[in-house]
């Protein structure tokens, strides 16, 4: 019983860090219509700025994430105006999904240039050690606890954000209906723009805590967390924020339940299986929902 | 107030409008009518900033639109109700009216004119809180026009307003429209229901495949043999 305890809750601190990179995915595909995949190597991004600013030049953990967070903002604007924003509207879909693709690996080797290919033993950036219970037989490590914490945190930013803000009614607006948007007043290049430095500076924290919690930073650490978060995003109903939360959860819990009662190498495939399942029967993820119009 | 001059708008290799010119007066109601496909939509789009003018000019108190971007239309006193309603259907009546008045900031004058649009549409009042994507036609039609009006406009662009509403929400529709001219609103209304919008504007102009093709008083109109058998269906 405690060992199925302590895989769930690691099950649940994984799945808050596909939530958290999720919320990025669905953001974006809710407000600009795409799929960034070049998502997840922005949270590689976001860790080498963590690992050089902590390590190289020793500064605080906090810092160094608000750094982080800084710069991957940075990346999130810079290549939507310089990659997607062109293509906006007058290419098909398909051109920017390439593109996207295009970009992830312009990242992943970018970073393979600067940090070069050897792994990076990165240090967590929580120093507490956890708590322990039931007489010490259940341990629950610092980082998996403030993994939870922060993913609630930014959830309830993150609504409150969209729901209690002009610019966050703007995102919604913008989602629905650009030229309506546009009709009320409002900037939709500059809303886009705003929703991939969310994204992205998401992506960062991400990153902090994936890194923290798998201390192993190479140029491809993003690449798989990110298709799992698009996973997870799929799965939760993409476009819905509190479907990119559920769907990130329940992914962690199922893999790391199948890791520890299944199989290890099977883990990934159940998770995919899942998803393909879960697709099935309901085409638009668990909290989707149907498009309906009224004429 | 608004003076359209030789406007051309291409969709791609099509041409849908090949050089129109009509003017609206302050305190007017002028009907642009015109069967499908004639052009009337794209002409409000060009107004305001949806669609790129391929040449000629529109001119809004003096100031030139073709290259005002879209969003800042609002802005300058030019609210358009656009053609399927089009509200956000995720967000609330009462966002939605919020919506209409994103550009302004003054609090008291908002919630001034909220009152406004609630004694105007007292169905809205009613609905504020729910989910605008559960009214029906009618109620969406409405907030539409709501919307607009949060913007307090000195002109309102309306597209096709009647459109797929009963009879009697259409008699509700263009008595609200009345009521916006008599509060001092000018109104630019596209309809396909000719005979309805002319009877409530001031002069009307024909539009047939990109070209305006007749102009009057719009009770001049009503009485034109060509109109009555081509729109008014006698």
């Amino acid at each position: 019983m405690l060992n199925f305890l302590t895989y769930f809750v690691n099950g649940i601190s994984l799945g808050s860090i596909y939530a958290i990179i999720a919320l990025g995915y669905t953001m974006v595909y809710g407000i600009a219509k795409m799929l960034n995949f070049a998502h997840g190597d922005v949270i590689m991004i976001g860790s080498y700025i963590i690992y050089t600013s902590m390590v190289t030049w020793g500064l605080d953990p906090l810092l160094s994430i608000v750094i982080a967070a800084a710069g991957c903002t940075v990346l999130g604007i810079v290549t939507e105006k310089v990659a997607y924003k062109p293509l906006r509207g007058a290419a098909s879909s398909l051109a920017v999904l390439i593109t996207a693709i295009g970009v992830s690996y312009l990242l992943q080797n970018l970073a393979l240039l600067i940090f070069t290919a050897n792994p990076k033993s990165f240090s967590s950036v929580v120093s507490w050690d956890g708590i322990s219970l039931a007489g010490g037989e259940l341990k629950i490590q610092g980082v998996t606890i403030i993994t939870i914490i922060t993913s609630l945190i930014v959830l309830l930013a993150l609504q409150t954000f969209i729901k209690k803000t002009k610019q966050g009614q703007a995102m919604v607006a913008v989602s629905e209906d650009k030229g309506a948007a546009a009709l009320m007043g409002i900037n939709v290049n500059k809303t886009i723009s705003l929703t991939f430095a969310i994204g992205s500076g998401l992506a960062a924290i991400a990153g902090a805590l994936l890194c923290s919690a798998y201390p192993n930073l190479t140029p491809y650490t993003g690449a798989m967390p990110g298709i799992k978060a698009f996973v997870a995003a799929v799965l939760g109903g993409i476009g819905s924020i509190p479907g990119a939360m559920i769907g990130g959860l329940l992914l962690g819990i199922i893999e790391s339940l199948s890791k520890r009662y299944i199989s290890t190498q099977l883990s990934d495939a159940i998770v995919f299986s899942i998803l393909i399942i879960v697709l099935l029967v309901r085409p638009t993820g668990l909290l989707g929902k149907k498009v309906q119009e009224k004429v | 107030m608004l003076e359209i001059k030789d406007l051309e708008v291409s969709y791609g290799m099509i041409k849908a409008l090949k050089g129109i010119s009509f003017r609206v007066d302050e305190g007017e109601v002028i009907a642009l009518i015109g069967a499908n496909g004639a052009g009337k939509t794209t002409a409000l789009h060009t107004i305001t900033g949806l669609l790129p003018a391929e040449s000629g000019s529109i001119r809004f108190d003096g100031v030139e639109l073709t290259k005002v971007p879209a969003h800042k239309i609002v802005a300058m006193g030019m609210a358009h109700v656009p053609e399927g309603r089009r509200v956000f259907a995720n967000l609330s009546v009462l966002q939605n009216l919020r919506m209409g008045a994103y550009t302004r900031s003054d609090r008291d004058e908002i919630s001034r004119n909220l009152e406004m649009v609630f004694s105007r549409f007292p169905r809205l009042k009613e609905r504020q809180n729910q989910l605008s994507g559960t009214l029906s036609g009618g109620e969406q039609q409405m907030l539409a026009m709501g919307r607009a009006l949060m913007s307090s406009p000195k002109i309102i662009l309306m597209d096709e307003p009647s459109m797929g509403l009963s009879p009697i929400l259409v008699n509700e529709i263009f008595d609200i429209i009345e009521k916006v001219k008599a509060d001092g609103t000018t109104v630019l209304l596209v309809e396909q229901n000719a005979k309805k919008a002319l009877s409530i504007s001031d002069r009307g102009y024909v539009l047939e495949t990109g070209r305006i093709v007749l102009e009057g008083k719009a009770s001049e109109l009503l009485n034109n043999e060509q109109i009555r058998k081509a729109y008014l269906g006698e």
